[in-house]
């Protein structure tokens, strides 16, 4: 199949962008939507254009490095799927797709549709662990944990860091991403020492990268490729709520 | 010249080395170790463990990945799980059964000493990763629950449903994110090492480049470690993510590290098939699942593209099971990979490229029910249907083998030292734990006791003598030689006004890789294979197109250099295969099987280490051999039946 293309392109942070027009022929629906993008860029590349830049690793859906928005959405049409595992079969001939960058202040743009997320490992760094140096565990089954307990912890831990709840929200809120992992943490025995601390300082940190309220719309769920639950923001503001009610920081 | 190599293995009896070594050992005092600096390049499992566990012990690490954050790194998509000789499961499991399953398991070409440790250090890795908050699998009783894996007869692998790579990369992540919290690791996000720095014969740093603003930047280092993971992409189409690349490793063997085994391949059995010319990489489908699927292709010919729905029992040849009554399924992978092959060189594959067999849960959807096949591998199910449109819930799964894990890798001593004083690798970078092929569930392993527990504590024996080395100045002449060195070569790429993409010369370089030094492999093949890289290598510097410069943000640029040390790996592969006469674990060879079929090793004269030196360009490389010695095992031919 053919597609038409618009795509942003940007050539630095402090560039100005646009979007620009190209189409693509022979369009295979077993492709993934980034191998449609490889097949563009080789024919750029040829052409003596410069390609599109764009962020990827793993392409199976896991590592969370692919990003863009198409047709408007992060990660493109279907449910929870990642940009790298999004097949063309998804799209019809001749139709007109829209490919821009994840846009957040928090995100700035490095070119065409690569972003910095720098931001949210500076979230992390601010309190996303437990603090337990190498060699001072004890033995694994001595925590024994309800099943529950563990598979809720799980399936918070799942978050692939990928920003698309960010893209997602109209302000731009980081509050998906940062109670996924307070969540995961918080939830545990093992995490329980630094539960107060850790949320406070997330949320301090993610204030300070300049990520917006939340307003709780659940877009952030919507097209969250984990399918992460924002009752983890329910939980992460009770958490809140409890850690500064008491003063422990 | 070859030289005999010292692998450095304490002496005294097998299950004490660690033991008496960890224990006597010269040590760093702490208020030395913030003097003391270390690169660590590569944020995977042995990557990140180890940045963060030397950064706790007090030295001052500086850590380079060229993701956009270090928990993007490839070990993330490891599925299946992490081995230990827990024993929780009461089924006859100790450290010496995993010593013995992993030498087993790697046909008789790995290290004892090191084998052992990683067995020992083993149940340490599960008590640090739950302590961390890793959501492993748990019963309802709250304690932990594991499954088996391959070539093994007791259930000691832990998971976290499908995804245990992520669990324990996020794991690492957060040990090292705090580190970088503190102020204890610098990071470097974004940055990739185009080059090891030696002065007087010693690693002491390195050249990287900033991937956002092309700029080189100079690294000091009292000790600099790899743990920049395998080279797999030298097949373009593997199950590696795509920027995973020999650079690091290569660059170092370049400066002097030896290149061990680097034939020793692992295909994987269990990957979705090649769909067609555009495909950019392959997908594992976890070897766990074979806990619970059966693989088969029809008996006759002409049945393979019927529907697999329509076939009864009887016109279904379960191979495995019929091969290899004793592990069934669960044979290990090399095994699992040749068999898939025959069936198919038979005629008997399973769909239209000649390329696939049936992976089917029919059974044990009957015996357990489809809610519990989901439980255990819901996001697999998923993710294949998403690739393939089908179903696999109602129709057989089809796969085929494709390239997983390297084996081979810089040549180590028992210190994880490569041959260049002061420069480490870890994880699958080094080639030291898992012979001539890996078991399922040891990758994750490896990783983690390379990382959290083995090179932290050996890496001070080295650095213990480095406590008078003051940080030596990166105006240093031998750090602005190596600078202008990758400059130039950076330039030669982008300055190149050639026709043809990188790509194009990644996916013939595969092709080459694939047909010769893949799954099955023989002299001529090799032989023509060395010559057709040579031409390929020379044409690639004459006709490369490079887009863009080099002090930009430039992926093609980054592919194109990663590539070119590819054409050079590659052609060392094909010697190396070339060269190990003699079938033994991923690595077969056509001339060498018994007659029933199976790889058939030659410890006569091939129970050694192949340690290939560089002996500069257009040079044949030395080869280096270091005598495999087995003090406890006893060589026999591994049998699965």
């Amino acid at each position: 199949m053919k597609l038409n293309l618009k795509i942003w392109r940007q050539k630095g942070p402090k560039s100005e962008g646009k979007i620009v027009d190209y189409t693509v022929d022979h369009v295979d629906e077993d492709m993934s939507f980034l191998e449609m993008l490889d097949v563009l860029n080789q024919d750029l590349i040829v052409k003596g254009e410069d390609p599109v830049a764009f962020d990827h690793d793993c392409r199976e859906g896991i590592c969370g490095m692919c990003s863009m928005v198409i047709n408007g959405r992060p990660h493109g049409p279907w449910e929870r799927t990642t940009t790298c595992q999004l097949h063309m079969r998804a799209f019809k001939d001749g139709e007109t797709v829209f490919i821009e960058p994840f846009r957040a202040n928090a995100f700035p743009v490095l070119k065409d549709l690569a972003v910095d997320r720098s931001s949210f490992d500076r979230i992390i760094q601010a309190g996303g662990y437990i603090s337990v140096n190498t060699g001072n565990a004890v033995d694994a089954n001595s925590i024994p944990i309800d099943k529950e307990t563990a598979d809720t912890a799980f399936d918070a831990a799942t978050c692939i860091g990928c920003g698309a709840c960010v893209a997602a929200c109209k302000n731009a809120s980081a509050m998906l991403f940062t109670s996924a992992k307070v969540a995961h943490l918080n939830m545990l025995p093992q995490g329980e020492p630094e539960r107060a601390k850790r949320t406070v300082q997330m949320v301090a940190q993610m204030d300070k990268e300049g990520f917006g309220a939340c307003t709780n719309t659940g877009a952030c769920e919507a097209e969250c490729p984990k399918g992460i639950s924002i009752t983890n923001i329910a939980r992460m503001n009770r958490e809140y709520f409890k850690a500064t009610i008491t003063g422990s920081k | 010249m070859t030289m005999q190599l010292d692998s450095k293995i304490p002496a005294g009896p097998l299950a004490d080395k660690w033991t008496k070594y960890k224990s006597t050992i010269p040590l760093v005092a702490p208020n030395n170790k913030p003097r003391i600096e270390v690169l660590v390049i590569g944020t995977g499992l042995a990557g990140a463990a180890a940045a963060a566990t030397m950064a706790e012990a007090g030295y001052k690490v500086k850590a380079f990945c060229f993701q956009d954050s270090p928990r993007r790194a490839h070990s993330i998509a490891a599925q299946g799980g992490i081995n230990a000789a827990k024993n929780y499961q009461n089924d006859g499991d100790s450290v010496y059964r995993l010593f013995y399953d992993t030498i087993k398991g790697g046909d008789y070409r790995s290290r004892e000493a090191n084998v052992h440790r990683l067995a020992e250090v083993s149940t340490s890795i599960i008590d640090q990763c739950v302590a961390q908050g890793v959501p492993f699998a748990r019963d309802y009783g709250g304690l932990l629950t594991n499954r088996s894996f391959g070539g093994v007869q007791v259930r000691r692998t832990f998971y976290a449903r499908g995804q245990t790579g992520q669990q324990l990369l996020l794991g690492a992540y957060s040990a090292l994110s705090r580190q970088v919290g503190k102020g204890a690791v610098e990071m470097f996000n974004r940055h990739e090492m185009l080059d090891v720095v030696k002065i007087d014969g010693v690693a002491r740093g390195i050249i990287a480049r900033n991937l956002i603003t092309g700029e080189l930047e100079r690294h000091f280092g009292h000790a600099v470690v790899l743990a920049t993971g395998g080279y797999g992409n030298v097949f373009y189409l593997s199950t590696n993510a795509m920027g995973s690349n020999v650079t690091a490793a290569w660059k170092a063997h370049k400066k002097g590290a030896f290149f061990g085994n680097p034939c020793y391949t692992q295909i994987h059995p269990t990957c979705i098939p090649v769909s067609g010319d555009h495909q950019s990489k392959l997908t594992l489908m976890s070897e766990s699942l074979r806990n619970d699927g059966r693989v088969w292709v029809p008996k006759k010919i002409e049945d393979r593209l019927k529907d697999p729905l329509t076939l009864s029992e009887d016109e279904r040849d379960y191979y495995l099971e019929r091969r290899y009554p004793a592990f069934g399924n669960l044979v290990p992978r090399d095994v699992a990979s040749r068999a898939a092959k025959v069936a198919c060189d038979e005629g008997r594959s399973v769909n239209k490229t000649g390329l696939a067999v049936y992976l089917d849960f029919k059974d044990a959807i009957a015996r357990d029910g489809k809610d519990a096949i989901e439980a255990r591998y819901g996001n697999l199910f998923e993710m294949y249907q998403r690739i393939t449109d089908e179903n696999p819930y109602e129709r057989p799964m089809r796969i085929f083998p494709a390239v997983h894990y390297t084996m081979g890798g810089l040549w180590v001593d028992y210190d994880l030292g490569t041959s260049v004083p002061g420069l480490y690798a870890a994880g699958e970078a080094n080639f030291s734990d898992h012979g001539a092929n890996r078991l399922g569930a040891s990758a994750l392993m490896q990783g983690l006791a390379d990382g959290y527990f083995v090179l932290p504590y050996t890496i001070g024996k080295y650095l213990s003598t480095q406590i008078r080395q003051p940080a030596i100045s990166t105006d240093h002449p031998a750090f602005a030689k190596a600078e202008k060195e990758v400059e130039d070569r950076l330039n030669r790429l982008a300055n190149s006004s050639g026709t043809k993409t990188v790509d194009e010369f990644h996916k013939r370089l595969g092709k080459i890789m694939w047909d010769n030094c893949g799954m099955s492999r023989n002299a001529e093949g090799l032989t023509q294979a060395i010559a057709d890289i040579q031409d390929l290598q020379k044409e690639f510097w004459a006709n490369v197109r490079v887009p863009g410069g080099t002090k930009e943000f430039n992926p093609e640029l980054e592919k194109a250099g990663r590539v070119a040390d590819f054409l050079e790996l590659g052609e060392l592969m094909c010697r190396d295969a070339l060269n190990r006469n003699e079938s033994c674990g991923g690595h077969f060879r056509e001339e060498y099987r018994t007659p029933e079929g199976e790889a058939l090793r030659n410890d006569e004269d091939y129970t050694y280490v192949a340690a290939w030196e560089y002996a500069g360009e257009n040079q044949e490389p030395i080869l280096n051999k270091e005598p495999l010695e087995f003090e406890n095992v006893e060589l026999k031919t591994r049998s699965y039946k």
